[in-house]
């Protein structure tokens, strides 16, 4: 016999879109993070009018909702922390409008980001936000965690792109914020809410920017014997007013596992390359190249490679796209950072993630946007040794640290999640993560919807939990 | 010193020192928004002061509106109350710049054009080629959320404001977002903040990603007869593989304003007369590069024109464009300038209906016999002034009459119109904030957290906020 619950999240979907068997819920209880939270049932809303009956069934029942896209997150951000009602948008994938000639379209969040591009390829336009998870991520993730991607160093991130957002509210309401046409009068309602990783609402409908794809691209491989002369080259072309569409550094480490799995000509003896792009008009693009090859050189590179075709440059960023799922071939688990820093630092916190990989003897892979000074450093150890796991959040947070001390932040892309909520009051004061809390509560007053993510509780710290088996080989950012 | 006065100002030169409060009559209606007077001004030197103003203020219930230089204080509904003005200007350094980073933290009264010569250093910018740029200061830009015709290419403050400090409330101090280029810790409450009026808090600090000012910015001026000509040259840009950095579209009477405006307001006088037309209308567009990419601009940008059936084309360098872009930079003033009772309806609204709203606009215009002016920005953001002979009631009732048709009109056409600009003593007769959004109630909300004593800037915003 069902609980109450599970009847009438039935009577509200059907049977086949409400799981609620321990060997079902066992899949959702992960997402790509190290954490783990299991939720009492898991949903499937294939409509707005579903979404508003879930928030309401949640309400009644007062148990917690969490909204979810693909569940490719990293910081926990779709995991129903506190259990509850686990919301999959993967049945509102429908792309509901296109129009070209305003270079917008409106879509549900289901859709996959890399789908969207897709679907209107064939009008020369894309949707420029590009997470390396992008096959499988959803829009709606996207919007939450106002995610990155490589080429956001010349096109700007998700929150750059969306110009209104319609959604269910923890109080059951329908709004809608932001417009179609630009500059609607009053508060920035969708600036605030882009990123807020689902605590303020749960999205039915978004209206995203599209760009139109660059007439000319060229890729270039810079390939050094040493990772100060990568950092350094970035700092220049950085310093040099030069913003390549994308600009990526992957170390040799990461390289090697890379190329065993893509096979993309990576070179194998190498400290780091740089993976760049540089793109707009076929006049620009030539020189911006030679330009680009010209630091690169003026900092020892070794080699300079230019893909020749569009298959040679496909490969490359195949690899860098895939980089988190090869390093599975090298370590049961990983746990990513995802700190930013100010780019001119960037030379001096590469050494510094190198010696606290020395200091607790894990082996740490960098493969990350050196372009916007995001790091990802992937600690690779065996979840399976609680010590280790340990001994990893220590290092971690001595990255992290280093990383404010630069000026810099605890998260570009990833989001805080259910991560490092802990970490928050290393960058703000109690009495700014108050005023974020009530703006919260306004709109969230029960903590009803992702309970307990992005701030830390006020009692103490969380622990991090991790799950028992190994995780490394999804797609990831 | 008028009682209430004495009772405003009581505790302010504790807080700024006596030098910098005044109630001086003739000092205080300086700071006049819309008419009214505040009893007191007072000048903070730190963010430590302003949190001391605003406490005092929230105790006592006194009514605040900040300000850098004045410029832009016309904008918005008039102020329920107001009792003293906080005047930023004071808090005018820059607290970290890293060149090599491309970003920046400043005190909220910097003013613009010193902070431009500090980055022109470094050969970089920031695309806030914003009215009265000349006085105009960081804070009061971003707080007014005036617009740049750089936003065509690289965005509106929004897109790269990276985090602020601000008080708000009983007086906390407060920050969201960072100094680094790219940062999702929390929530991005600085965006709130960006044309809020000043409803929210005190903006105290900004910072900004900065850009790599181009090697050479050319611009070219196609003149047509139509505006349905110069609306298609916009189309056709925006499907070619050309990304400019300015693209508006000109009435025939900006046109002639700014061939006839002084260039007290503006760098340098036109280069040639034959360049801007009285009779067409016009599309500017601006692009940068090295020389090739100049040339291809160029050429395809002629093209493209001719396609269009441009009556003439002119290019102009980096020595000669200025002229016309520092006049671009300045219409709103310029318009302003213009008539005894310019009224400003601004229009969002998709690129593909541009055409259909201005001519809406030109019609409920013409109806009235009110002359217009029309400056469009390339991505969908239509400044239609209405230039009435006169200002009286007469004046009045026609503005009013053609703008409240404008704004049903452009409703239906997925359209956004507000009236940033009119005469103070107008307001209450014209639907400055157009029609009412659907999310007032979400934005209310807002508010009561940021303003739980209704003391910023009341009743200066859209919904009577």
């Amino acid at each position: 016999m069902d609980s109450r619950l599970i009847q009438d999240l039935k009577k509200l979907l059907g049977t086949d879109a409400v799981l609620h068997q321990p060997e079902d819920l066992m899949l959702y209880e992960y997402d790509g993070s190290v954490d783990i939270a299991r939720p009492n049932c898991v949903v499937f809303p294939r409509t707005k009018q579903h979404v508003a009956g879930l928030v309401e069934i949640a309400n009644r029942h007062k148990i917690p909702i969490v909204g979810r896209g693909a569940g490719t997150g990293l910081s926990g951000g779709a995991l129903a922390r506190h259990g509850g009602i686990l919301a999959i948008f993967s049945k509102m994938n429908r792309i509901l409008e296109v129009d070209v000639e305003d270079q917008r379209a409106v879509v549900q969040p289901g859709v996959v980001n890399a789908d969207l591009s897709a679907a209107v390829a064939h009008t020369g336009l894309h949707f420029a936000p590009d997470p390396s998870s992008q096959r499988a991520c959803t829009i709606g993730g996207n919007v939450s965690e106002n995610s990155g991607g490589p080429h956001t160093l010349a096109y700007g991130v998700t929150t750059n792109h969306v110009l209104a957002l319609e959604m269910v509210l923890p109080t059951g309401e329908l709004i809608r914020i932001g417009n179609s046409g630009l500059d609607s009068p009053g508060y920035d309602l969708p600036g605030l809410f882009v990123g807020s990783e689902g605590t303020l609402g749960l999205l039915t409908e978004i209206t995203v920017k599209l760009t139109r794809l660059p007439e000319s691209v060229k890729t270039l491989l810079a390939i050094f014997d040493t990772l100060d002369d990568t950092t350094e080259t970035v700092v220049d072309i950085t310093a040099r007013g030069i913003t390549p569409a994308a600009c990526e550094m992957l170390d040799g480490y990461t390289l090697r596992a890379v190329e065993a799995y893509v096979h993309a000509g990576f070179p194998l003896d190498s400290a780091a390359v740089l993976l760049i792009d540089v793109d707009g008009v076929r006049e620009g693009v030539e020189s911006q190249a030679e330009e680009v090859a010209a630091i690169c050189k003026a900092h020892h590179a070794r080699e300079v490679r230019v893909a020749k075709d569009s298959r040679e440059r496909d490969l490359l960023w195949k690899g860098r796209k895939n980089a988190f799922g090869a390093v599975g071939r090298l370590s049961t688990t990983y746990y990513v950072q995802d700190g930013v820093i100010p780019r001119t630092k960037l030379p001096a916190t590469l050494r510094r993630i190198t010696e606290i990989g020395e200091k607790y003897g894990f082996p740490i892979g960098n493969i990350f946007h050196a372009g916007d000074g995001n790091l990802h450093p992937l600690i690779l150890f065996d979840a399976r040794d609680e010590k280790q796991l340990k001994r990893v959040i220590a290092a971690s947070d001595e990255i992290i640290q280093f990383c404010i001390d630069m000026g810099g932040s605890i998260t570009g892309e990833h989001g805080v999640g259910m991560e490092k909520d802990r970490l928050m009051p290393l960058l703000f004061s109690e009495s700014d993560l108050d005023l974020m809390r009530s703006v919260r509560d306004a709109f969230n007053p029960d903590a009803l919807l992702n309970p307990e993510k992005i701030f830390p509780n006020k009692k103490g710290c969380g622990e991090i939990h991790v799950r028992p088996m190994p995780i490394a080989g999804a797609p990831a950012a | 010193m008028s009682i209430a006065s004495k009772t405003v100002a009581a505790r302010l030169p504790d807080i700024v020192g006596p030098k910098h409060v005044t109630t001086d009559p003739a000092q205080v209606s300086a700071y006049a928004v819309d008419g009214r007077v505040p009893a007191a001004a007072v000048r903070p030197g730190s963010s430590e002061e302003v949190v001391e103003v605003v406490k005092y203020a929230a105790a006592e219930k006194l009514a605040l509106i900040a300000s850098g230089a004045r410029t832009k204080l016309g904008i918005g509904s008039p102020p329920l109350r107001y009792d003293i003005a906080l005047d930023l200007t004071r808090m005018d350094r820059v607290i970290a710049y890293d060149p090599g980073d491309l970003t920046l933290c400043v005190e909220a009264g910097i003013p613009l054009k010193k902070l431009s010569s500090t980055l022109a250093e470094h050969r970089q910018f920031l695309p806030l080629l914003v009215p009265y740029f000349d006085r105009a200061t960081a804070g009061g830009t971003i707080a007014s959320g005036v617009d740049s015709p750089l936003r065509q290419f690289f965005g509106t403050a929004r897109d790269y404001v990276l985090g602020m400090e601000f008080v708000f409330g009983d007086g906390v101090h407060s920050k969201s977002g960072g100094r680094v280029v790219k940062n999702v810790t929390g929530y991005d409450l600085h965006k709130l903040m960006i044309g809020a009026l000043g409803t929210l808090g005190v903006i105290t600090r900004v910072n900004f990603k900065t850009f790599p000012s181009p090697v050479s910015t050319h611009g070219l001026l196609a003149t047509f007869d139509s505006v349905e000509q110069a609306i298609g040259m916009r189309h056709s840009i925006a499907q070619s593989p050309l990304t400019p950095l300015t693209l508006e579209i000109l009435s025939p009477r900006i046109a002639e304003l700014f061939l006839s405006s002084a260039t007290t307001r503006c760098e340098t006088a036109i280069p040639s007369s034959a360049i801007l037309s009285a009779r067409h209308w016009t599309v500017a567009a601006a692009y940068a590069g090295r020389p090739e990419v100049l040339a291809r601009y160029e050429s395809e940008l002629r093209r493209i024109a001719a396609e269009c059936g441009a009556a003439s084309v002119s290019v102009l360098d980096d020595n000669t464009r200025p002229a016309v872009w520092g006049r671009l930079r300045e219409s709103l003033p310029i318009l302003l300038d213009s008539s005894p009772a310019t009224t400003i309806v601004k229009i969002g609204v998709l690129p593909n209906r541009m055409k259909e709203v201005l001519n809406t606009a030109v019609r409920a215009a013409d109806a009235k016999q009110l002359p217009w002016a029309a400056l469009a920005r390339g991505l969908g953001v239509i400044y239609f002034a209405l230039l009435p002979r006169e200002r009286g009631d007469d004046s009045l009732r026609e503005v009013a009459t053609a703008t409240n048709q404008i704004i049903a009109a452009v409703a239906a056409m997925e359209a956004n119109a507000t009236i940033p600009w009119c005469p103070p003593e107008w307001k209450s007769s014209v639907k400055l904030w157009g029609m009412e959004r659907a999310d007032i109630a979400q934005m209310k909300k807002v508010k009561k957290i940021f303003d739980p004593h209704g003391i910023f800037s009341p009743g200066r915003f859209a919904g009577g906020i």
